[in-house]
């Protein structure tokens, strides 16, 4: 991941147009949840937080775990914002670090 | 086996725990109680109906233990935001962390309290015998295992470890070096942490 564009073209774009000024995030833009790498948590331990609260089968906890692990960072969930902070706000709970944004792909 | 959880039949764990690690494990618990705290928005009214309805701080702790266990929602730690972004940024995890703070540090003090209950029951019983099994329900458990993450978490930040390497390098530490006690009880935790997750996957 070593090269970060910076997104300063389409800013202005967006700016130049009065109806963009006051536009609020796409609501069919899904937001999603993001778990991130840390030294602390075990891996077995974020493997049973993933199917504890997800209800992820073991297979589906463990890849997650391991991108996590191994990417610094994996999307866990998917949804509408409340959903998505609903989810932060119980990986916090868990220890877990945990972030969430509007997945702009 | 020391140190380890075992699954109990029918449910829960059981750790066989003696005098001194009964007293590390509490009194880390403890002090991970008054690090908690109420937090900063309980400098309570004396009504305490208004303690229900009362909003949670907006501003991240500057204690580096409670930054890491409450961290900004919305602030990606590895995509740096452009101003714009970032200022976006700050005002929403400060709303998110005004609804949820309260709460999560409830969660965590009673996670932690549930601990020192079991503890001080355990102790009670095992006066004059140097030690004793504890032996956890499924809820005990599930509230032990976020207490000692939470625990892990705390001497982790402590001991400044942020990357692997860090862990790697706490292995090797001379055994005059002042943070080795601090090391030995954060590996040991681990170890606790590690078994009590097998016996509630298994």
């Amino acid at each position: 991941m070593g090269s970060v564009t910076s997104p300063a073209p389409l800013e202005i774009e967006r700016t130049e147009s009065a109806e963009e000024v006051f536009a609020v995030p796409e609501p069919d833009v899904p937001w999603v949840t993001i778990v991130h790498n840390d030294p602390v948590n075990l891996m077995s331990y974020v493997t049973y937080v993933f199917q504890t609260y997800f209800g992820y089968s073991k297979d589906k906890a463990t890849k997650l775990m391991l991108d996590v692990h191994h990417k610094g960072r994996a999307v866990v969930s998917s949804g509408s914002r409340e959903e998505m902070e609903r989810d932060v706000q119980a990986m916090h709970g868990y220890g877990l670090w945990a972030t969430l944004q509007q997945d702009r792909k | 086996m020391p140190g380890t959880f075992e699954p109990l039949p029918g449910g829960g764990a059981a750790v066989a725990l003696d005098d001194v690690e009964i007293s590390i494990i509490r009194s880390l618990a403890v002090q991970l109680l008054e690090l908690i705290g109420p937090g900063p928005a309980a400098d309570a009214p004396d009504d305490p109906l208004a303690g229900l309805f009362a909003e949670g701080p907006s501003e991240p702790p500057t204690d580096p233990v409670l930054k890491r266990l409450f961290p900004d929602a919305y602030s990606d730690p590895e995509q740096p935001a452009s101003p714009r972004d970032a200022e976006e940024q700050r005002a929403y995890s400060a709303e998110f962390r005004r609804y949820t703070e309260n709460d999560l540090r409830a969660g965590k003090r009673d996670n932690a309290l549930a601990v020192i209950r079991s503890l001080d029951a355990l102790a009670s019983a095992a006066a004059g015998e140097g030690g004793a099994v504890l032996k956890l329900s499924p809820a005990e458990s599930q509230q032990w295992l976020g207490a000692l993450n939470d625990l892990r978490l705390a001497i982790g930040s402590r001991l400044e470890i942020t990357d692997e390497e860090d862990t790697d390098l706490l292995y090797r530490l001379p055994d005059e070096d002042p943070r080795k006690p601090m090391v030995m009880a954060y590996l040991w935790l681990g170890g606790l942490q590690e078994t009590l997750v097998g016996t509630l996957m298994s």
